[in-house]
């Protein structure tokens, strides 16, 4: 141990130093308590957003239309499993435990995207979130590849090869529908109408507006302000709704030539506070829902620990099996 | 929820290739070593991503620690003649 | 079409209809396991359930010369054309539930797919083999639940003895040969599956004594899925699963 100290001052400057830096913060490191709090708050967000977002898609695996797109989805709302157990392994390395964040969210302590807390409607729902919500995902993730947190860097460079797929997946779903019966057709721009605002709603408040923006800016937790982001996405979601012959339900988009940008309406901000505020057409269900599924498996968790302990007493090596039985052989 | 109430945490380490390390790619949750590996199987490898696993209990792993990072690692870092560049050869020779 | 290739259709549309059946149960878990690695673990068995029915299809969609496509076989027929085991229809229950199935029919598939991999149709070996691998896995899976529910808590304990006995009657379907298989048996394209019983049963005890559970007693059983004759449950599972391409027929997805 080193006999002298370094006061919070310089620890702090010393943190802020290796930020700048762009060296990674790693979990046994120094860092400012809201450092903390703040990543804490935002992987486990977004570690719950994974797990709360398989419900509007897993709504249509039982129903998907052939075995191929049955498939697909499964192992799509799978990697979306698998990216949230990837984040709450991030955020328990800041010392927080999985139940700990799951009774936080249960209890609307804390927060997940407000996209899916609109119901999935039509199959091509589906492909919408696949490719909407998908790609907007993305453009924040791969921002977030940069994060100065070592673990949720890395959770999201991992995520990042994967999500590559759900997009494509959920454009190809979406090319049959657009260039198919006029039902079809129909289905999918009803599909686009309602979650186009609401996708533009994911980036957040306006740069002005958002609460933790700045700070998290500072200690390169966050990479990209929202508005850019949100501009990217519509930059490279109109001309592939052009591809698909879906309109965007915005009667304000046009291109500015001078900012090579596309210009958009006025995004609903009173609707994106009341789902945020847990007021959204599905956030009761969802919750619910999600309480319901670890109520339901409680007993099977308190058996795994009761079984662990058994062993434990048992001794090392020992399976918690009377001694005389015989061990099945499986080859 | 108390302490104590979870499952123990396992680190995962996945070796991509043979003929590479097992690589630390994350953790996750499970009651004994051999849940932990089907787990890590199909948490980790969805993808064809590895040809073997280990996993270890979290809190078997024993780490040092960044307050110690000075006494610990410093000594190697003014040791450069340890490191292939410290050398300047001559740049016709070759092959070194 | 000939006897033996019809009873090859027959035979490959019962394989893939066990497939599909309780590959779709399984799906039914998605997001509701009693532990987000479980949610992904059993997806993974769901997956190679439908992509062993999707091969099964295929091949009788391609013996059919292509008349009906995998997605007509699959999804457009009525519930007495469907020729799943009735265990694999079964709703899933609570865990205990699903566990203690998959434990019955994954020593089952073990054993049975090892002996199909021996086929003399090249691509049911080939089916099989990979089928026989994917139980090897899915029978580690379920035996170490069965084990963990079985020396958990009382009520961990009293689910999976009660999930084995209500299951148990719809073990022997298992082991019944229908008449296309065993058409099939002489030119070694199929397997006797009857022959596993005693093998099956041998593998079950050990890991119910193993697990401390009462073997339940065999006084009660149930056949009927290869003949199309099924359980309710059966034609709410079609009602959900078919349900797109009954309101949209004909449109491409």
């Amino acid at each position: 141990m080193s006999e002298y100290r370094l006061s919070d001052a310089e620890l702090a400057a010393a943190f802020q130093q290796r930020v700048d830096e762009e060296r990674k913060i790693e979990p046994k490191d120094w860092m400012p308590t809201a450092y903390r709090r703040s990543l804490v708050r935002q992987i486990s967000q977004h570690a719950h957003s994974e797990v709360i977002g398989m419900q509007p898609e897993g709504n249509w695996i039982t129903r998907a239309p052939t075995l191929k797109r049955k498939m697909i989805l499964l192992a799509k709302v799978q990697d979306e499993a698998g990216h949230g157990l990837y984040l709450y392994s991030a955020a328990e390395t800041l010392g927080v435990a999985r139940e700990e964040m799951i009774e936080a969210l249960h209890e609307g302590r804390a927060k997940y995207a407000s996209i899916f807390n609109y119901p999935t409607l039509t199959w091509a729902d589906v492909g919408v979130i696949g490719w909407l919500v998908d790609s907007a995902a993305i453009v924040n993730q791969i921002s977030l590849q940069r994060t100065s947190y070592g673990p949720y860097s890395r959770a999201m460079i991992r995520i990042c090869k994967e999500e590559s797929f759900h997009q494509r997946q959920g454009f190809e779903m979406l090319m049959p529908l657009a260039s198919g019966s006029p039902e079809q057709k129909a289905m999918a721009q009803d599909a686009m109408n309602r979650w186009w605002w609401p996708t533009l709603m994911m980036f957040g408040p306006h740069d002005a507006e958002s609460v933790h923006s700045a700070q998290s800016m500072q200690w390169k937790i966050k990479r990209r302000s929202n508005d850019e982001m949100r501009q990217d996405f519509v930059d490279q979601a109109v001309p592939q709704a052009e591809h698909l012959g879906l309109a965007v339900p915005d009667p304000d988009l046009k291109w500015n030539a001078e900012r090579g940008h596309y210009d958009f309406g006025a995004i609903d901000w009173d609707e994106f506070q009341a789902v945020i505020a847990g007021n959204g057409p599905c956030n009761r269900e969802r919750l619910a829902a999600h309480s319901k599924a670890h109520r339901e498996g409680e007993w099977v968790r308190e058996a795994l620990r009761a079984y662990e302990e058994r062993k434990s007493a048992a001794g090392p090596g020992e399976e918690a099996v009377p001694p005389s039985a015989e061990r099945l052989r499986i080859a | 929820m108390a302490e104590g109430m979870e499952l123990p945490l396992y680190e995962v380490f996945v070796r991509s290739r043979r003929g590479l390390d097992h690589k630390h790619v994350g953790s996750l949750h499970a009651e004994d070593g051999p849940q932990a590996l089907k787990f890590a199987r199909d948490c980790y490898t969805r993808r064809g991503e590895g040809v073997s696993i280990w996993v270890v209990k979290s809190s078997d792993i024993v780490a040092s620690q960044e307050e110690d990072a000075a006494s610990f690692f410093d000594p190697s870092n003014d040791k450069p003649y340890r490191h292939a560049t410290f050398y300047r050869l001559p740049p016709e020779v070759k092959n070194l | 079409m000939s006897l033996p290739q019809g009873a090859l259709g027959h035979f490959l549309l019962a394989l893939g209809d066990d497939s599909l059946i309780l590959g779709q149960r399984l799906s039914e878990w998605c997001g509701k396991a009693p532990l987000l690695e479980e949610d992904i673990a059993i997806a993974n068995v769901a997956l190679d359930y439908l992509g062993r029915a999707e091969k099964c299809y295929r091949y009788l969609s391609e013996l059919e010369q292509g008349r009906r496509s995998v997605d007509q076989i699959a999804f457009l027929r009525h519930s007495r054309a469907y020729r799943n085991l009735l265990i694999f229809e079964l709703p899933i229950g609570d865990f205990a539930h699903t566990m203690a199935r998959q434990a019955m029919v994954d020593a089952f598939h073990l054993e049975y797919f090892k002996r199909l991999a021996r086929s003399s149709d090249a691509r049911i070996a080939a089916l099989a083999a990979e089928a026989a691998k994917e139980s090897r896995f899915h029978l580690k899976r379920s035996r170490e639940w069965v084990l963990r529910l079985g020396g958990g808590t009382a009520e961990s304990r009293a689910r999976i003895q009660r999930a084995f006995d209500r299951l148990w009657g719809y073990g022997p379907e298992l082991f019944a040969m229908d008449r296309h298989e065993a058409a099939l048996l002489e030119s070694g394209v199929s397997a006797d599956r009857s022959a596993l019983k005693p093998r099956w049963r041998a593998l079950m005890e050990t890991l119910l004594a193993e697990a401390a559970l009462d073997a339940p007693g065999q006084e009660w059983s149930v056949a009927g899925g290869r003949e199309g004759v099924h359980t309710e449950h059966h034609g709410y599972l079609l009602a959900e699963m078919q349900s797109m391409q009954r309101a949209y027929p004909g449109l491409r997805w």
